[in-house]
């Protein structure tokens, strides 16, 4: 047994995965089961009162999925983790182990368009209500609190305007209102930055974005400090007796673990929203590369974001303070950014981001589409703003691309079309299209 | 000593066999009955409640001080105290007395004097921490439900 406090990267590799004490499979074995035998009718007991450790039914619990939960809760400094089907589901999570009907919660309304709406429709209509307000405006931060709110919330890195959230001052502010700091750290990573080492409370991501980071699973993943005092009176559902665990007291049996327990053993239970086993281990064999990967990310986005400042076309860059995920502004507005979008070969246009291959996005007509003109301000999308998630390919061919979907972006649709030598008839006879590669316009 | 290394827990948890606990609850909602639970059923501990309001737990006798424990069966490898703070002191003397190898207080049981006390008798010394919880860390348990065990090994256990 050592005392050695391994690195990062390490940890990225070995943490929650011990080789399999039954085969001795030192990768972590894919235990694809619903349910576990039980040693006795004590020790089945035993289960279910909380008392032991050990598995009952994969909606709660499953040997894979609790090594990729071990393994985030090592690289993000927590206590304990949770998985969960996705990143929303791991954020709702949060929300219904600690808040219920006539509750409060402040957030951000610098976020995803996805938790928009999760907290201002379907939250509100559960019976908790969210003030939204900048992430950079302490006053109205401060003012937003009322008793019965239960969290502040916000995003390391705001998608998709890159705003980033100042977690100490933030965390200070939650503590002072004797309330937790929920961060989403999805776009950071705990590579770039662990917002529980700076005094968050609970870290949630979408595992969907870096920590697979080949774009292979919808997943989502809860981390907590074992920090926050849950007993402090303003939360009851964990340090009152629980009608849905025998009356358990949480804080009080399980101490610094209440907040995992509860939510576990009561809201993933009840709720429904676990991980996969196989889920888990394609994020399990994602995280081991996360360090290498967001090192290249992070290369790549810098080239690519001074690419694009040197661009005529190009109105504005709103160049990533940290990450490599941000947005920018073709001259021309929206028309320009549709053809802009159209034009690239290599960037794949799609809704997602932090994948292993270069994405791109129009947030105001999709990600965030379903916000007001007004929400969207306030989340900081323009109409012209293009999103992009740069991956891991060369960055030179990259660029190429870029570089032809400027040029098309800028030039008048018809004049392509009558000129364009792709169109030409004598082109027909191109040795290229003989063999069988149309160009462009001809299918 | 003061055991505040990982190291040194695993040591004494894995040289230890009889644990008497002081203050160990038949009342399932208190955590100390949870703890006996778990190490009754679940750990190779010959666990002992210590306890002047309860004649057994779960079928396990349950003796009026350290003393009667230790007249039958001497002193024991861990004495686990789940005790309010200001009750340490005679629980801690009475630990030296009976020959007791290691003190382990439970997580918010911590006065400086007995710790003092009893690390200066030459015992073990485990303050603010949880017994099942540091089995568990070792067993694998903690492992079964996503917490951070800490632990890192490629080796076959």
């Amino acid at each position: 047994m050592q005392d050695r406090q391994f690195g990062f990267s390490t940890r990225a590799i070995h943490a929650g995965t011990p080789p399999d004490p039954i085969t001795g499979s030192r990768v972590a074995p894919i235990y694809q089961t619903a349910a576990y035998v039980f040693g006795s009718t004590e020790q089945a007991a035993e289960l279910f009162q909380l008392r032991s450790y050990g598995h009952i039914y994969s909606r709660i619990s499953n040997p894979t999925v609790a090594a990729f939960e071990e393994r985030m809760a090592s690289l993000e400094g927590g206590l304990g983790s949770i998985a969960f089907s996705s990143g929303l589901a791991a954020q709702l999570g949060v929300v219904l182990t600690l808040a219920q009907a006539g509750d409060h919660i402040v957030s951000s309304q610098n976020v995803y368009g996805g938790t928009v709406t999760q907290f201002s429709i379907t939250l509100k209509r559960m019976g908790i209500e969210t003030a939204f307000v900048p992430v950079d405006d302490y006053d109205a931060i401060r003012s937003a609190i009322r008793p019965n709110t239960k969290m502040l919330f916000a995003e390391t890195i705001a998608n998709p305007s890159g705003t980033l959230a100042d977690v100490p001052r933030l965390a200070q502010i939650a503590h002072d209102a004797g309330i937790p700091l929920i961060v989403d750290n999805t776009f950071a990573s705990p590579v770039l930055f662990q917002p529980i080492q700076r005094g968050a409370d609970v870290v949630v991501h979408s595992a969907t974005k870096f920590i697979s980071g080949h774009g292979t699973v919808i997943g989502g993943v809860l981390v907590e400090s074992g920090k926050f005092p849950w007993g402090n009176g303003k939360f009851p559902l964990l340090s009152q007796p629980s009608p849905g665990y025998h009356n358990k007291v949480f804080t009080e049996t399980f101490g610094e673990y209440a907040f995992l327990m509860r939510a576990r053993a009561e809201v993933l239970r009840d709720v429904g929203s676990q991980m996969s086993p196989m889920d888990a281990w394609l994020l399990l064999l994602g995280l081991e590369t996360l360090p290498l990967r967001m090192k290249a990310h992070v290369a790549n986005a810098a080239q690519i974001a001074q690419f694009l400042k040197q661009r005529p076309e190009v109105e504005w860059v709103n160049e990533p303070a940290m990450g490599s995920i941000f947005t920018f502004g073709i001259r021309g507005g929206r028309d320009s950014g549709r053809r802009f979008i159209d034009a690239l070969e290599l960037w794949s246009h799609l809704a997602n981001v932090g994948d292993a291959k270069s994405l791109v996005i129009h947030p105001a007509s999709t990600t965030h589409s379903q916000l007001s003109d007004e929400e969207m301000v306030k989340a900081g999308v323009a109409p012209e703003s293009i999103r992009l998630s740069v991956g891991l390919e060369d960055v030179d061919d990259l660029i190429w691309d870029l570089d032809n979907a400027l040029k098309a972006a800028v030039l008048p649709v018809e004049r392509r079309h009558d000129n364009g030598a792709s169109c030409h008839p004598e082109v027909s006879k191109d040795p290229e299209l003989i063999e069988g590669q149309p160009l462009e316009g001809k299918v | 000593m003061i055991l505040d290394t990982v190291s040194a827990r695993y040591g004494l948890i894995a040289g230890s066999k009889t644990v008497a606990m002081v203050g160990a609850s038949a009342n399932p909602l208190r955590p100390s009955y949870t703890v006996f639970s778990y190490l009754r059923t679940r750990s190779p501990f010959i666990v002992t409640p210590i306890n002047p309001r309860f004649a057994e737990i779960d079928g396990v006798k349950a003796y009026r001080s350290l003393k009667a424990y230790a007249a039958e069966h001497g002193g024991p490898d861990i004495v686990n105290v789940f005790r309010k703070p200001a009750d340490l002191v005679p629980v801690t003397r009475e630990a030296i007395e009976v020959g007791a190898r290691a003190i382990w207080y439970q997580y918010g049981v911590i006065n400086e004097e007995a710790i003092k006390l009893a690390d200066e008798a030459g015992l073990d010394v485990v303050v603010d921490r949880c017994l099942k919880v540091e089995s568990a860390r070792f067993n694998g348990g903690l492992s079964t439900t996503g917490m951070n065990s800490g632990l890192i090994t490629s080796r076959r256990r």
